[in-house]
């Protein structure tokens, strides 16, 4: 297998997801079932290949560096669990 | 009167200029078939004041003269399209109750064509999933079962509302977003018809992220004319999404003269693989002899790395899916999680993802964490980029002698709800749907018959980069000598 319990625990801190004791060995195994089964790319010779980054060639547009939208605030915070005063709200960050 | 709700959208933009009937009478029927169709789980939201208001500005504008196509006509709208004041959850009960102060620039597209909202349709959650089973509302249950059987089907996913819907006449046409399969392979599940254009002809904005480099839109319609007319109204040149294509969207419809004269059609050999239905076989092989016979050249081509292709796809849509999905941390929108005492923004996070984000969206943000940290990046993404420029090497090289390529949609019909409990099992459902994705390429499913226990099969075409008008056309011929016109038996 090659996710154990520890990785789990260590992957689900990176991506700031709680994960119960109970939860920790099912994920495991399925994330061991997941990448055992990605390990055939390694069979694939990519020699002298770059990476692909992007679907379809493109450059990317450009335009004038100018503001072109903005005093939003409320329609910004309409959507937030907890805005106070024009802020979002959460806990004490910094002691 | 016939049932309106049956209609195609050029059937009713005829009947509605020759004054058959009104936008509102159409709006009228389908409002009815949405209300009667809560046995089939597939509308997440229902806008029935909204159409009528819309369905009375589109007769306004009719009787005016010069309307657009889509004007009057009824859409479902899938739930990761952001629709203003509209509740717009991508199937997830991360954004609870999220409703966007703006609208996507596919469905403002279609509104100012004066299209009808009906409502937004049930998807699997974040759009991760073959089978509509994680969508935060409930699975969606396919109108069509097995003849003599009572098992309720997938209606695919992870567009299963929209396919559900347009299958069971609650709509005249739906959109869905197709970042491995989750148009072709619901449209395949359901007979109908379903396009994933050219990764950057339709705009992304406004469009809930999972995998930013494999993410289209594109419709679910009855016939390969609605598709180039939904097409037509979708696609645009958007300055809002960069990687909108800056490419004049031609006329679809006009393309469709059902001439493939001289074409020549690629039947990749590696898209023939174990536990392959017997039927689907010999649909492909049927629709390959259509061909011939209308003047198309059959060739067979060789995509080696075809095999590849989905455990690819499995590095590179969970690392994008991961970084897309760090947005939701219950400070700017959607669910927080209660804390307890002492609780600081770091548990904040985690419980409100955690509660939040379901099992396979869970699995997938970790994999993709996995394979973008430290140590795996090289071995895992990398890797898995250079064999996406294979995957899209092949294709290159066949379109060099062919003008499109016929495969299956999907190994086998519909599956029961709950049937494949296994990831990687549902993964495989879209082995021939998620090379297209991953070269970027425009493909389109027709429904192409139905297996033995009476359902509906698909084949999939697949064009070149921005060849929609082509592929379209090719499409329509297929569509033509197929002639595939069954419909589900109502039970709901």
């Amino acid at each position: 297998m090659s996710v154990d319990a520890d990785t789990v625990r260590k992957v689900a801190k990176l991506a700031r997801i709680a994960v119960e004791d109970h939860e920790v060995e099912p994920f495991a195994k399925e994330l061991s079932g997941i990448l055992d089964w990605v390990e055939q790319l390694q069979e694939v010779d990519v020699t002298g290949i770059e990476p692909m980054t992007s679907a379809v060639p493109m450059r990317l547009k450009r335009r004038e560096d100018a503001v072109t939208d903005g005093n939003r605030r409320d329609d910004i915070l309409a959507n937030a669990p907890d805005a106070r005063e024009g802020f979002f709200a959460v806990p004490k960050v910094v002691e | 009167m016939t049932d309106l709700t049956s209609l195609t959208i050029a059937d009713a933009r005829y009947k509605l200029r020759a004054k058959e009937f009104s936008a509102a009478d159409l709006t009228e029927a389908f409002i009815g078939n949405v209300a009667g169709g809560d046995a089939l789980n597939a509308w997440c939201e229902k806008t029935p004041d909204l159409a009528r208001e819309q369905a009375k500005a589109a007769d306004a504008r009719l009787a005016a003269g010069e309307a657009p196509s889509l004007c009057g006509i009824p859409l479902g709208i899938k739930d990761l399209f952001c629709t203003k004041g509209i509740r717009s959850q991508a199937g997830s009960n991360i954004l609870e109750d999220f409703k966007p102060p703006y609208e996507s620039t596919v469905t403002s597209n279609l509104w100012a064509d004066g299209a009808v909202m009906l409502g937004k349709l049930s998807m699997d959650e974040f759009a991760m999933g073959s089978s509509n089973e994680t969508a935060c509302y409930g699975p969606v249950v396919n109108p069509w079962r097995r003849r003599g059987d009572e098992t309720k089907l997938t209606p695919g996913g992870s567009s299963g509302g929209s396919s559900a819907a347009l299958a069971a006449c609650m709509a005249m046409a739906t959109t869905g977003t197709d970042t491995g399969g989750s148009i072709r392979q619901p449209a395949a599940f359901t007979g109908t018809v379903g396009l994933k254009p050219t990764w950057g002809r339709v705009s992304r904005w406004g469009i809930v992220a999972f995998a930013s480099s494999l993410d289209q839109a594109g419709p679910f319609t009855r016939t390969v004319r609605d598709a180039a007319i939904m097409l037509q109204a979708m696609a645009s040149v958007d300055e809002k999404d960069s990687t909108s294509a800056d490419i004049p969207v031609p006329d679809y419809e006009a393309a469709l003269t059902g001439d493939v004269k001289g074409k020549r059609i690629g039947i990749p050999k590696e898209y023939t693989v174990d536990g392959m239905s017997a039927e689907i076989t010999k649909f492909w092989e049927e629709g390959a002899e259509y061909l011939r016979a209308q003047g198309a050249e059959i060739v067979e081509i060789s995509l080696p790395h075809t095999k590849y292709a989905l455990p690819a796809y499995y590095i590179v849509s969970p690392a994008e899916c991961s970084s897309n999905l760090a947005r939701y941390d219950g400070v700017r929108y959607g669910k927080r999680a209660q804390l307890s005492q002492g609780d600081g923004i770091t548990e904040l996070y985690e419980k409100s993802r955690a509660e939040g984000f379901g099992d396979e969206v869970k699995r997938r943000i970790m994999i993709g964490t996995y394979v973008l940290s430290a140590g795996y990046y090289d071995a895992y993404y990398t890797q898995a980029q250079k064999v996406r420029r294979l995957i899209n090497r092949d294709f290159e090289q066949a379109f060099e002698k062919v003008d499109a390529i016929l495969t299956p949609t999907t190994p086998s019909p519909a599956f029961g709800l709950g049937e494949k409990s296994d990831p990687l099992e549902m993964y495989l459902q879209d082995i021939f749907t998620v090379t297209v994705n991953m070269a970027g390429l425009p493909g389109i499913s027709v429904p192409a018959g139905l297996s033995s226990d009476g359902l509906p099969l698909g084949l999939q075409l697949i064009g070149k980069a921005f060849g929609e008008e082509d592929l379209l056309n090719t499409a329509y011929a297929l569509e033509t000598a197929l002639e595939f016109s069954a419909t589900p038996e109502k039970w709901w």
